[in-house]
């Protein structure tokens, strides 16, 4: 284990007082060993998961799955069938579990948060007068409609991410991010996914980006903030570190790799590398952070190597879909199609899953 | 050359008896030639054959499925025409098909077969498809169009005629395939799957796997993205039933094994090739 913090429990409140202190901190931080991070990643790689182990990892990715869309053509209509999906992404089996989270563009929120939960819990479906119904048209009473607003609990809640602060480039005025970011809170998002200023961070500026990060915490209210790195464009292992610690610094709930806009995504390396940062920040301030990969990961075998990558490098207080996701659309696919090989005992085709 | 390494002399002439290169064959997916994913092999004529597992069997179809679009999509003339040349590349290894125990005749006549099934391509949409008549001013077109992915549990014997036979009239109309050789004589398979290779075929159109169809046979035929499955090769009923009924989960379309031996020599008329063909009827208004 290697310790990316010279000291334990310090005192890190102090840090992002002046880009002094900050500059003073990232730098300090001790160089990350590039062939080591991608022979560890590469050789964790390896491990062989089977029969029950591979059922639950399966479960557990589903879990995790923050199921997205980002694209210029996104219709109401598109945004409500994934939502359907994600609720329930196997409609042949009940026993599948709902994914985490459904992630879309800040003006596709008010549609999801509808169409997530409009339908009580994610297992009835809206009426006209406001009033849910069951599948099976029983009635429903938790509380009145809540058309708009998460329901209070529930085992199927999934969240709804909104990207905000001008995705994917984070290219314009700190102004209209935050009402960027605003605008997603108040249409339902109740976790916002927004991406640094690299021009800033790569430039040198982390004061700047500390203080980015900060405001929109601030504007996030409630909402948990996933801080996106876009680490494809970082350029080397230890600046996704630093970029790792200042966002978490600045209060980040999430460090997230990637938008998937850029052509490098998510790689096992840069996981492991912003899995140590976290662990190392809990150990250093007793907050946890969570990860999330997003981007390129598109096969259950790709998904298991990095769940054990999260047992192997956080532990497993991070095998939860509260402190690890997957952004992805296509991935899905492919976990259930080994979820039904296990199951029904024959391989599985994409036509019997939906097309997204 | 001096004999000092323990070589073996062959005859007092100077020159070391020679030590054959045993081969080790694989399998052929997807235009290329992957090690079984078991790593697995069994001999065969003094040479290594690879033994494929049930993964393997979903490797080739993921292949076969990749493959339909473009194979499917070519038109008839020019599948007609990439055929037709590896009939051609099929003479210039003759002499290698019979030097593995082929009989010459044999030989021909797969060659003259796949020429045979090569012509139709372009010609099987006239006799099968139609233009019903039909009560009121449309016109009624039934037109033939390719199941898709088909799987093949080829005959053993004849190795080089009756692979050939069921394998060329399955893609001719534009199916992709995955064929389970039999296991006793796979060397004719391998020599056609390298003639495949390098001939203008797609990759992934024609996936050979060599090993036992009765240990990957169950996944081919329950698999829910192959849709059609030929039984030609299986001569145990029991498991052909068990073949047809892990078939029937997603309905597929099977030919089932033949009742009475087959007389390969004999004109095989298109049923095979209609076999695997579904019809598509069209109707469009008249004069628009």
């Amino acid at each position: 284990m290697t310790a990316t913090t010279t000291s334990a429990r310090s005192d890190l409140s102090e840090v992002g007082r002046s880009e002094a202190t900050l500059r003073t901190f990232l730098h300090g931080l001790p160089g990350v060993d590039q062939v080591g991070a991608e022979q560890r990643a590469a050789m964790l790689g390896t491990r062989s998961i089977k029969t029950t182990a591979k059922a639950w990892a399966i479960d557990l990715a589903i879990r995790m799955v923050d199921l997205t869309t980002l694209e210029g053509a996104d219709t109401p209509g598109k945004v409500r069938a994934l939502a359907a999906k994600a609720l329930r992404p196997d409609p042949a089996d009940p026993s599948c579990p709902a994914v985490a989270a459904l992630c879309v563009y800040p003006t596709m929120v008010p549609v999801a948060a509808a169409a997530l939960w409009g339908a009580a819990s994610g297992s009835g479906r809206p009426t006209a007068d406001g009033s849910r119904m069951g599948l099976l048209g029983e009635p429903i009473d938790d509380g009145g409609p809540a058309i708009g607003r998460p329901p209070a609990g529930g085992a199927t809640r999934v969240h709804l991410a909104s990207v905000a602060t001008a995705f994917p480039s984070g290219q314009a005025p700190l102004e209209i991010r935050l009402a960027d970011t605003r605008a997603a809170v108040a249409g339902g998002a109740d976790e916002i996914d927004m991406v640094i200023s690299r021009g800033a961070f790569l430039s040198g500026r982390y004061q700047q980006v500390y203080d980015e990060i900060v405001a929109v915490k601030a504007a996030c209210g409630d909402a948990h903030l996933k801080v996106i790195l876009e680490t494809g464009e970082l350029a080397t292992y230890d600046n996704v570190r630093r970029a790792s610690w200042l966002a978490m610094l600045a209060g980040a709930d999430f460090i997230k790799t990637s938008t998937g806009k850029v052509p490098v995504a998510a790689t096992l390396p840069v996981t492991l590398v912003m899995l140590e940062a976290v662990r190392d920040f809990r150990a250093a301030t007793g907050r946890q952070v969570g990860v999330k990969p997003a981007g390129g990961i598109k096969t259950t075998k790709d998904a298991v190597k990095y769940l054990v990558l999260v047992n192997e490098t956080a532990g497993e207080d991070w095998l939860h879909p509260d402190w690890f996701r997957f952004g992805a659309s296509s991935l899905l696919n492919d976990l259930l199609m080994q979820r039904t090989k296990l199951t029904t005992g024959v391989y599985s085709g994409p036509d019997y899953f939906t097309l997204d | 050359m001096s004999d000092g390494g323990g070589m073996v002399d062959g005859g007092g002439g100077g020159r070391p008896e020679r030590v054959d290169v045993r081969k080790t064959y694989k399998l052929f997916i997807g235009g290329k030639f992957p090690r079984s994913e078991s790593g697995r092999s069994y001999p065969v004529q003094n040479s290594n054959v690879a033994l494929a597992s049930r993964k393997d069997v979903r490797d080739a179809v993921l292949a076969a499925r990749a493959a339909v679009k473009g194979w499917s999509g070519t038109t008839a003339y020019n599948r007609g025409q990439v055929l037709y040349r590896v009939a051609e590349m099929l003479e210039g290894r003759r002499d290698q098909f019979v030097g593995l125990g082929v009989p010459a005749a044999e030989v021909d006549d797969a060659i003259d077969r796949w020429v045979w099934y090569a012509g139709w391509s372009d010609k099987i949409t006239q006799v099968y498809g139609n233009a019903n008549p039909v009560a009121g001013p449309y016109f009624n077109l039934s037109a033939p169009e390719p199941t898709g992915v088909v799987g093949v549990l080829a005959p053993a014997e004849p190795a080089l005629l009756g692979l050939v036979s069921v394998v060329a009239p399955a893609i001719v109309t534009g199916n992709t395939v995955v064929v389970l050789v039999a296991d006793t004589s796979p060397l004719p398979a391998i020599t056609l799957s390298e003639v495949l290779a390098t001939s203008d075929l797609p990759g992934g159109v024609v996936n050979l796997l060599t090993g036992r169809p009765t240990e990957t046979g169950s996944w081919l035929a329950g698999h829910m993205d192959v849709n059609a499955l030929d039984l030609t090769g299986v001569t145990d009923p029991g498991f052909g039933t068990e073949l047809e009924r892990a078939a029937a989960g997603n309905l597929k379309r099977v030919l089932r094994p033949p009742a009475e031996p087959v007389d390969w020599a004999a004109d095989p008329g298109i049923g095979r090739m209609t076999a695997f063909l579904e019809t598509k009827t069209v109707w469009h208004p008249k004069g628009v």
